[in-house]
């Protein structure tokens, strides 16, 4: 065995996992390596697979899966000869899970102190009493949680996310593992936290020499974090290698588009959706899956899934145009449009809101201008889904005026004006829970033109597709039910429907959140589309930085219920003045400042 | 009597499906199960006995046609009464008033249930508190008794028995859709019409009730295998149906003396009324694990 191999902790050898009840092929093809000490990025979007190849590093199919061809090897072990017994030793102790949310992964009932013990009986039983105090002392250094009494004595409910989620890395390093499989630990977390949380599990896995793989759909969070980056797409990986090749000369049209779509902190580009989507499981076209999205695919391409092809040292591409790819002249979006901002349209002053007695908002003061986009951005519990929702009158607890053409708007919607309610429409953070699921598209859509305007039957059926056509869906949507679309399709019925009231602003609540990112950038395209044709404002709530970047023409930064600094969005960006607005851009994961440089493939 | 293992928070937890595939896949689950197929079968066949009874019947309900408690003879299929009616007769045509007084009292038990569970759900606070403590008190009574005493109160008459049935079943009913509605209320589309100002009344019937079918079915079933008891129990009792109408439970009542020697006139009504409940219970019940495994995507 070669030094190279033996430094060779995990190693994946042609896996497929199969849905056991079509044996349609959930992931296949799959081949991976990673050597001690380095974290290989495992990258996709939703329904990709990653989260499947993952969790069998631990030797699991996920529920409705079988492991039907290929191996893996845990430091040149294979899973398969294993007994279940080896496999219980394994999991927790040769290779260990830090999971998406630790809130679930912790067992509400039981103290930190016992959890964290728990963990080292099973897997390191028979040291004494006292080198396991030590022990447990050590791990939570090691993840900067005090290791005294008082902390381990509390419950998980008592501790913050970000504390959550160090607990649930301290049990996963506790046993010093030699593979590490973290899967998107840091989604529910705030920029904040997920900067601190990233560094933990970097440092450690640098330190212990730990293979780690991170499994994610945030391509900034892996350019942070990653060596090693595998591309998967409809459960194949498409293109694997160093990260800064991957990230700098990507080959595989789809990393290509899919860099393209990833919002930019420098502003430099706007960004630019994928049309379509994933083929899944048991409809995957015969050649390449990516095919019928691809700008750039031929005959062949659509005959035969492409065999890896290695460029440079460690870069291979599933991809027969992938000597043509980087030459491909990118369709060219420009950042925002500056647009000519008029009049005010609503204007918030002095309000000070309350979720029962708890204040929640303190002295809250702005105006929106017409075909103006204001970004409200903050952390988790900034107070900034309450503003939002005072505007649109579903939040009625608060002092202070409102006040749309200035006249002032009653607190709660049911009070207001029908025209006050026609102005102002809103649309919700999850398109999975915002539509009715008993009325089909159509349905939810006209009901909307009804309230608000006086038509007959076939003036409203006209409408309705003329709306689905503006938010890019083809008129037969208005018969399927919300659960026959995807998310996307979702979030664009949301915004047909607050269309069809022609609104004057459009309260866009964290909309692109629940959503993949190629998904979101054909969000925010849309979107900018929008503005430029009708003029419309608009309130954008978000969490993600970047992505004003590229959609607002002014931002306010929100912590704790106060708006803490405001301006247009290229002075603030710039010169952020306040701390708070400083702190939210340094920790913010930016795949320019991970690559210390500009990166825009074919630029 | 109730088979059920369903309750309505388990009916509500699971995120609704699609519209008329949900529907299709629904009702295709139901009928892999022999249960519900044995149950629809019965009802069926009780249904069709009950409605088409009194045109194929040999004989008048009330005519003499044969000495008091006579065994089976060729005049009377099942011998005669105890004043020396046809049974056979009796028995065909005394469904109709079970039946659709079942039906009338579900109805009204799970309309006004359903009301005011949904309008507890979603406006919540002293509203529902209020409704729901109501509810409580009606929930205290056992049902025979409350429409005893009821019908103590203010006298036998039929629609006044349909009433009181109904009004029992209420405050069931209305719990489990409360139940069921609170997980829907939360939900962002209940949010997205108040915003756009729909009236009250609209958000629901028109957004929550849509999303609350499945355990409003499987309430139906249950309120009608509970109705048909209750109602028999209430004319056998005699504070419903009044003799000499011909009525299931009125029947049993009018011949349970003579069952030692004449046992038709009680069997065939009782054994009717058993068949129909236990077929209505059997497809309630399959029913409702269809939904079960139709919402956990089995």
């Amino acid at each position: 065995m070669s030094a190279a191999e033996q430094n060779t902790a995990v190693a994946i050898r042609e896996l497929k996992i199969d849905l056991a009840s079509s044996g349609a092929d959930i992931v296949e093809g799959i081949v991976l390596e990673v050597r001690a000490g380095e974290v290989l990025g495992l990258v996709g979007e939703s329904g990709s697979g990653k989260t499947t190849v993952g969790m069998a590093l631990l030797g699991y199919a996920r529920p409705g899966g079988r492991m039907t061809g290929g191996e893996i090897l845990i430091d040149g072990r294979p899973l398969s000869a294993m007994t279940s017994g080896q496999l219980r030793q394994l999991r927790g102790g040769t290779v260990s899970y830090i999971p998406q949310d630790p809130g679930t992964a912790l067992n509400p009932a039981l103290r930190i102190g016992r959890q964290l013990s728990e963990m080292l009986d099973v897997h390191a039983p028979g040291t004494s009493e006292e080198a396991r105090r030590a022990r447990l002392r050590e791990t939570l250094e090691e993840v900067a949680l005090p290791a005294d009494e008082q902390f381990l004595a509390r419950y998980p409910h008592q501790l913050s996310g970000g504390q959550q989620q160090r607990v649930a890395i301290a049990m996963a390093f506790a046993c010093r593992p030699h593979v590490i499989v973290c899967d998107e630990p840091t989604t529910g977390l705030d920029v904040t936290t997920q900067a601190r949380v990233l560094e933990t599990i970097r440092d450690l896995a640098r330190s212990h020499r730990v293979a780690a793989v991170y499994v994610s759909h945030d391509l900034a969070v892996v350019a942070e974090l990653a060596d090693h980056v595998a591309v998967m797409y409809a459960g194949r990986i498409v293109e694997r290698g160093p990260r800064d090749v991957i990230f700098m000369r990507p080959r595989h049209p789809y990393t290509r588009r899919l860099l393209r779509a990833v919002p930019d902190l420098a502003g430099k580009r706007a960004v630019i959706g994928i049309g379509g989507r994933a083929p899944l499981p048991g409809h995957r076209p015969s050649g390449c899956f990516f095919a019928p999205r691809c700008d750039l695919a031929i005959d062949r391409c659509r005959e035969h899934f492409p065999e890896s092809t290695e460029f440079e040292a460690g870069h291979t591409v599933h991809c027969y145009r992938a000597e043509d790819a980087p030459d491909e002249v990118p369709t060219t979006g420009a950042p925002s449009p500056a647009t000519q901002a008029g009049e005010t349209v609503v204007t918030v002053e002095h309000v000070n809101a309350s979720h029962g007695k708890k204040q929640a908002l303190f002295d809250i003061d702005f105006s929106v201008l017409r075909n103006e986009c204001v970004a409200l951005v903050g952390e988790s519990g900034s107070g900034k889904t309450t503003i939002a929702r005072c505007i649109a009158g579903l939040h009625s607890n608060y002092t202070g005026d409102i006040k749309l053409d200035s006249q002032r708007l009653a607190q709660s919607a049911r009070h207001r004006t029908t025209q006050a309610r026609k102005q102002i429409q809103y649309v919700f953070q999850n398109p999975y829970a915002s539509l009715n699921p008993r009325r089909t598209v159509g349905q939810t859509i006209a009901r909307q033109l009804r309230l608000f305007f006086p038509v007959n039957r076939g003036e409203t059926a006209r409408r309705v597709g003329d709306l689905l056509e503006r938010v890019a869906l083809s008129a037969d949507a208005a018969s399927r039910y919300p659960d026959q679309l995807s998310g996307g399709e979702r979030q664009r019925v949301a915004i047909a429907r607050a269309l069809a009231a022609e609104p004057s602003l459009l309260v866009c609540d964290e909309i692109t959140s629940a959503l993949d990112v190629s998904v979101q950038a054909a969000i925010v395209e849309l979107l900018r589309d929008l503005r430029i044709q009708t003029g419309l404002s608009m309130l954008f709530i978000t969490h993600n930085l970047a992505l004003i970047r590229t959609i607002a023409d002014r931002v306010l930064v929100m912590t704790e219920g106060r708006i803490v600094e405001s301006g247009p969005t290229t002075e603030l960006f710039g010169a952020p003045s306040a701390d708070y607005t400083r702190r939210l851009l340094a920790n913010t994961p930016s795949i320019e400042a991970a690559l210390g440089q500009v990166a825009a493939p074919s630029e | 009597m109730s088979t059920s293992v369903i309750t309505a928070e388990s009916l509500a937890e699971a995120p609704p499906a699609v519209g008329q595939r949900r529907w299709a896949a629904l009702l295709r689950a139901t009928m892999r199960q022999w249960r519900s197929r044995i149950g629809l079968a019965l009802f069926l066949f009780m249904t069709v006995v009950a409605l088409a009874g009194p045109l194929i019947a040999p004989h008048a309900p009330t005519q003499f046609v044969t000495a008091p408690n006579s065994p089976p003879s060729s005049q009377a299929l099942f011998g005669g009464d105890v004043l020396g009616r046809d049974v056979w007769s009796r028995f065909l045509y005394g469904g109709r008033s079970v039946l659709g007084m079942a039906v009338a009292a579900t109805i009204i038990g799970v309309g006004l249930g359903l009301v005011v569970g949904l309008t507890a759900a979603y406006l919540k606070g002293a509203v529902d508190e209020i409704l729901m403590r109501i509810a409580d008190v009606f929930m205290a009574f056992p049902q025979i008794v409350l429409a005893l005493l009821l019908v103590a109160a203010f006298g036998p008459s039929v629609p006044l028995i349909i009433l009181i049935v109904g009004i029992s079943h209420a405050p069931r009913v209305a719990r489990v859709m409360r139940g069921a509605g609170l997980q829907v209320v939360e939900r962002d589309f209940i949010k997205s019409a108040e915003a756009v100002g729909e009236p009250r009344r609209r958000i629901i019937f028109g957004e929550l009730l849509p999303n609350v079918t499945s355990p409003l079915l499987v309430e139906v079933g249950l309120r009608l295998t509970y109705s048909i008891g209750l109602i028999a129990a209430l004319n056998f009792i005699g504070d419903g149906i009044q003799p000499p109408t011909a009525d299931w439970g009125v029947m049993i009542n009018e011949n349970r003396l003579a069952v030692a020697f004449q046992p038709w006139g009680v069997v065939l009504p009782v054994a009717a009324i058993a068949l129909l409940t236990i077929g209505t219970n059997l497809l309630t019940d399959g029913f409702a694990r269809a939904m079960l495994g139709v919402e956990r995507g089995e």
